[in-house]
């Protein structure tokens, strides 16, 4: 079963079409990988699949619910099983680190106050921030406010894990930290659409890839179909090998 | 020129609309569950409990003054005695729930509207969204409602203030005792003057919450946006405050024609 379906998507702003009949869809329990130069729809797309953004025309089906056409509570009840993780982070910036992890928790769960914290701890620990559970996201660099921004988007266990450029600002070996984690999750059954310019990222953790360029999806496949693409786009990305 | 004026009157009365029903909503939001009672309690202490010590401040100034103008006005009619009483009724009635109003959408409408907008630019509030929480409900529902109780609360703070401010400014200059001055002071004073005037700053707090609400949540273009969100928060529930004050006072005097 699809966990995630994008049928006919269309999106513009202004006269700028960002998504131009865009059809996706992403079976459960795998990861999946939207490639792309810069500005070409990846984000919109999250963005589309949690509810964020509207699209002009198609659907966006998420566990078979039209996102759009669903009411506030229904939507809030679809997105407890998502995570998303932006590509800025987007941290709360008036509360700590840790309570930013703990604020999902806070929210949808009735836990004690001490399981709520040693969760968050916990989760803080998977993405190796637990000594910064009392900071201020500003007291963060860059990386760091994305580990934690990951530990949040992860606090409850999603289903569907969302990550926006996950690797941005990080060092190679905590990119690649960061991408055994999501490739754990995955083995625990869930469902992960990853944006990303890091090919071995992609390689490491996406069962299939898309690339999307001017707002189309121009390919599909696995990391080794894309290696054989006759798309010189789709090549040049593979072979380009970096990140970012 | 009467095709521009023409839009630009349109786009204000649009913008007027705008702002209208995201109050609306906000009211409807306010009594339909789940209730975020623990967040509005945290902003009536931030708008309130940090707004002390501006308002006892400024009301306390503002009574000296009144009670000096008062002052060398009544004096050329004999009239000193009157000075306690004029002054607690120009206060209670107009100067302190309007002064109130006035420097509350200063220090707290721009903070709402910079705080909203930063956290509106930097995808805090679509951050929210994303953790299943309703962020209409929880950073604009709240705040407004924080102005609506805490307006009403500063307002008899302002005015308690500016009458003491008062007393201290006449027992300088007469050397008039406390319970002489006070007796005066309240002597016609009613509470169809106190509690008409007092409340109706609820609909200031309503008009300071919703005003940069609105605008923190529609801020764009960065910090730049955020910075022009801030002061067009303080410039337009000024605004707005002075306008409907004149209608709020018309009311008032409908209703209570006796004392006006």
């Amino acid at each position: 079963m699809d966990a995630i379906k994008l049928e006919h998507v269309t999106k513009s702003f202004d006269e700028h079409k960002v998504l131009d009949d865009v059809t996706l869809d992403v079976p459960e329990g795998t990861a999946f990988c939207l490639l792309g130069r810069s500005g070409t729809g990846k984000s919109v797309t999250l963005k589309h699949i949690i509810g964020l953004m509207r699209p002009d025309s198609g659907q966006v089906l998420v566990g078979g619910k039209d996102v759009a056409s669903l009411s506030g509570r229904e939507l809030a009840e679809v997105r407890r099983s998502m995570g998303f993780l932006f590509q800025n982070s987007a941290l709360f910036d008036s509360i700590t680190v840790g309570e930013n992890v703990a604020f999902p928790l806070r929210r949808h769960t009735d836990w004690s106050d001490a399981k709520i914290r040693d969760t968050a701890r916990a989760r803080l620990a998977d993405v190796g921030l637990d000594e910064d559970y009392d900071k201020m996201p500003a007291e963060l660099s860059g990386g760091m406010r994305k580990r934690a921004g990951l530990a949040r988007a992860m606090a409850l266990d999603p289903k569907i894990l969302l990550v926006d450029e996950p690797s941005a600002g990080l060092d190679p070996i905590t990119a690649r930290e960061i991408d055994g984690l999501l490739v754990d999750l995955k083995k625990k059954g869930a469902t992960i659409v990853v944006v990303t310019h890091d090919i071995p990222s992609a390689r490491h953790i996406g069962d299939e890839l898309a690339m999307l360029h001017d707002g189309r999806v121009v390919a599909r496949g696995t990391a080794e179909e894309f290696d054989r693409s006759d798309d010189q786009l789709v090549r040049a990305f593979m072979r380009s090998e970096g990140s970012g | 020129m009467r095709e521009r004026l023409g839009v630009l009157v349109l786009s204000l009365l649009a913008w007027v609309g705008d702002v209208a029903l995201f109050g609306a909503r906000a009211l409807y939001e306010a009594v339909v569950p789940p209730y975020e009672f623990k967040e509005t309690w945290r902003h009536v202490f931030e708008i309130g409990w940090r707004s002390l010590p501006l308002i006892a401040l400024s009301g306390f100034a503002i009574g000296v003054v009144l009670s000096m103008h008062t002052r060398a006005s009544l004096e050329r009619f004999g009239a000193e005695a009157m000075i306690p009483a004029g002054l607690a009724i120009a206060l209670i009635r107009e100067t302190g729930p309007l002064t109130a109003g006035l420097l509350v959408a200063g220090r707290v409408g721009a903070g709402i509207g910079a705080e909203l907008g930063a956290m509106k630019v930097t995808e805090q509030i679509d951050a929210l969204e994303a953790v299943a929480v309703d962020s209409f409900k929880f950073l604009a529902v709240t705040r407004i409602l924080a102005c609506i109780i805490a307006m009403p609360l500063l307002t008899a703070i302002i005015d308690f203030c500016g009458i003491f401010g008062g007393y201290v400014a006449e027992s300088s200059i007469s050397g008039m005792s406390a319970s002489l001055y006070f007796h005066r002071a309240f002597s016609i004073v009613e509470f169809s003057d106190f509690i008409p005037a007092t409340l109706k700053t609820a609909v200031f707090g309503l008009i300071i919450g919703t005003v940069a609400s609105y605008l923190g949540f529609n801020t764009t273009q960065g910090t730049e946006g955020v910075g022009r969100t801030s002061t067009a928060s303080v410039v337009l529930s000024s605004i707005c405050i002075i306008l409907i004050n004149v209608v709020l006072v018309k009311l008032i005097f409908f209703v209570f024609p006796v004392r006006s």
